[in-house]
């Protein structure tokens, strides 16, 4: 018999919380399919934000860290600088990277830490029902932003893998979507490509996974798939954004 | 070790790097900058890691994080910084991290002076981020004591988990002293640290973490805390007793100020006037049983203090309200003076009141 299909090691047997149609679900295997790949489950320590994927450590059968609201790549920065020789990501959502962590995300990749950064962008606040995130499209309607978000009054939405891909100590960067079968092997292959290049040395990488929010957006998992591809894709279009070959010193 | 000439920041950073501190981040501010100017250079000669953070919020995160990998880490700053790190102090402690926290205290409240205070006491010995929490907090008066305090400060976090902060302030900071360093130059073992996060090899995964979503847990977690505080107050309070045998009026400081109270006691008797010091080296845990011993005979007590009067009310509660607990303070950067405190313990003397 050959098996086909089977759990991740890199994925406990818990059950997640996550609600029907979210992708942290996906996300989750995919960077567990390439730790398994990569033979480096036990040299990898994850770090967890807060939001959504606070309870990540329940699911990644991996050394794990708790960090503080936005400061998972300074965590991270920490452990990775005493265990040079180990692997080491975060993974966080788009409030915890995008706006109360994003001094600590542009520093971490402006030094070229040599971690790698899962970011999962649904556009909005999740974790704690739904308000208005850095990424909220214009126009979206949160809980606070009810009349959609307004670029006078709220500014506009952040493109974080553009705004990181100018940084020199940012080795990889890519966007990636997990919305049909076809994206998600492109985001595979981001994900794995990113732990290559902490592997390899280069320096800092991140890979952006647009994700969808039927729960907090209103929408069925299957209206919320067509509106990430209509209103999020055009807006936060897929692709590699920053792929440097050389090792920096 | 002959003695070397040298400023208490960068006294503290040498007495660390021999506790065997490898690991060091921060963010620049006035009156601690010796210190990573001194680590910087020296970290990187014996295979350790200096880095300056984006901000005092990040260094403390790192500082978290090297922490919770195994490290034996250290982070220093100064009052407004301090503040700052209190979000990360907060989470080392629920996670129960051992680390080393400096802090040179300044004047406050908010940005306040680059002069030195002690007006973060409070801060540090209460808690200062949310939750019930403690720091073991040191409180060194000469830069021989922060020399001789380091390699504690790190035993002590390591063997209760538990993040410990070296209390001092602007003229520790920047005054230099003679130092002689102790000839061993770390533990010859650094103790094991089965739960740090180093990955999972062979063994079931770690996790450093301070959320209990079960309130029950998190109740029981609180309790565990609050058992280890216990111990650590049975157990670990440091502090001088000066000339407190028979004394009347018994001073009470820490730090600088314990400093200048000692020369004051020294003129007051002098002048034929019974006076002590009692100095706590540790403020949390607080020397109680030890207070209580050297204020025996006292008929007044008096509290010298930078800041408006933060340690007066710990001394008030250890002395239980049984003797009459006076406050001197200058705060600001002002200075106490040998002269104005020893006018306090004179008018103390008369029995008269204090200005």
């Amino acid at each position: 018999m050959i098996t086909v299909f089977a759990r991740p090691e890199t994925l406990t047997t818990a059950k997640t919380h996550y609600c029907p149609g979210c992708t942290h679900g996906i996300i989750h295997r995919l960077v567990a399919e390439v730790i398994d790949e990569l033979g480096i489950r036990e040299e990898t320590i994850g770090v967890c934000p807060v939001g959504c994927s606070v309870l990540a450590y329940h699911y990644f059968n991996l050394d794990m860290q708790e960090a503080a609201h936005g400061r998972a790549p300074a965590v991270a920065t920490g452990i990775k600088r005493v265990l040079p020789d180990k692997t080491v990501f975060t993974y966080q959502g788009d409030g915890d990277l995008a706006s109360i962590g994003a001094a600590e995300i542009v520093h971490a990749a402006a030094r070229g830490e040599k971690i790698t950064t899962i970011f999962v962008n649904n556009a909005i606040y999740g974790m704690t029902g739904g308000q208005m995130a850095p990424t909220t499209l214009l126009g979206q309607e949160t809980m606070t932003s009810p009349h959609g978000r307004d670029a006078v009054t709220q500014g506009y939405p952040v493109r974080m893998a553009e705004m990181l891909a100018t940084l020199d100590g940012a080795a990889f960067i890519a966007r990636v979507s997990v919305h049909n079968p076809q994206e998600v092997a492109k985001a595979k292959k981001a994900i794995k490509t990113a732990f290559e290049v902490q592997l390899s040395g280069k320096g800092f990488s991140l890979v952006e996974v647009l994700s969808t929010c039927p729960t907090n957006w209103g929408l069925t998992p299957l209206e919320a798939i067509k509106w990430l591809q209509d209103n999020m894709i055009p807006y936060y279009p897929l692709g590699v954004k920053k792929e440097r070959q050389e090792v920096k010193d | 070790m002959a003695k070397v000439l040298m400023k208490g920041n960068e006294a503290l950073g040498e007495a660390a790097v021999r506790a065997g501190c490898r690991y060091f981040f921060g963010y620049p501010i006035t009156p601690q900058n010796e210190l990573p100017h001194y680590l910087a250079r020296r970290l990187p000669e014996v295979g350790g890691v200096f880095l300056q953070a984006e901000s005092e919020v990040a260094a403390i995160n790192m500082v978290y994080g090297a922490a919770g990998a195994g490290a034996r880490v250290m982070t220093s700053s100064s009052s407004p910084g301090i503040s700052l790190k209190q979000e990360g102090l907060t989470y080392i402690a629920g996670a129960e991290l051992p680390c080393v926290v400096v802090n040179m205290q300044r004047g406050g409240p908010g940005l306040g002076s680059i002069q030195p205070a002690q007006s973060d006491y409070f801060q540090a010995v209460k808690g200062g981020g949310h939750g019930d929490y403690r720091l073991i907090v040191l409180a060194p008066a000469t830069i021989q004591e922060i020399v001789d305090l380091m390699g504690k400060a790190f035993d002590l976090a390591d063997q209760y988990r538990n993040p410990v902060m070296i209390l001092g302030d602007g003229i520790l900071g920047q005054m230099m002293e003679a130092v002689e360093f102790p000839e061993q130059e770390q533990p010859a073992v650094l103790p094991a640290k089965p739960w740090a996060s180093t990955g999972a090899k062979g063994r079931r995964p770690n996790l450093i973490n301070s959320l209990y979503l079960n309130p029950e847990e998190l109740e029981q977690h609180n309790e565990r805390l609050q058992a280890k505080y216990a111990k650590i107050i049975a157990n670990e309070t440091m502090a001088e007793s000066y000339l407190t045998d028979g004394a009347e009026i018994v001073l009470v400081g820490y730090g600088s100020s314990a400093r200048i109270a000692k020369a004051a006691v020294d003129q007051a008797r002098a002048q034929g006037i019974k006076a002590g010091l009692f100095r706590p080296i540790t403020l949390f845990p607080f020397p109680k049983k030890e207070i209580q011993a050297a204020c025996r005979q006292a008929r007044q007590v008096l509290t010298v203090e930078m800041s408006m009067g933060q340690l007066v009310e710990d001394v008030r509660y250890n002395l239980e309200f049984k003797v009459p607990v006076h406050f001197y303070g200058r705060a600001g950067g002002m200075v106490p003076t040998t002269r104005a405190v020893l006018e306090q313990i004179k008018r103390l003397a008369e029995g008269g009141d204090l200005a």
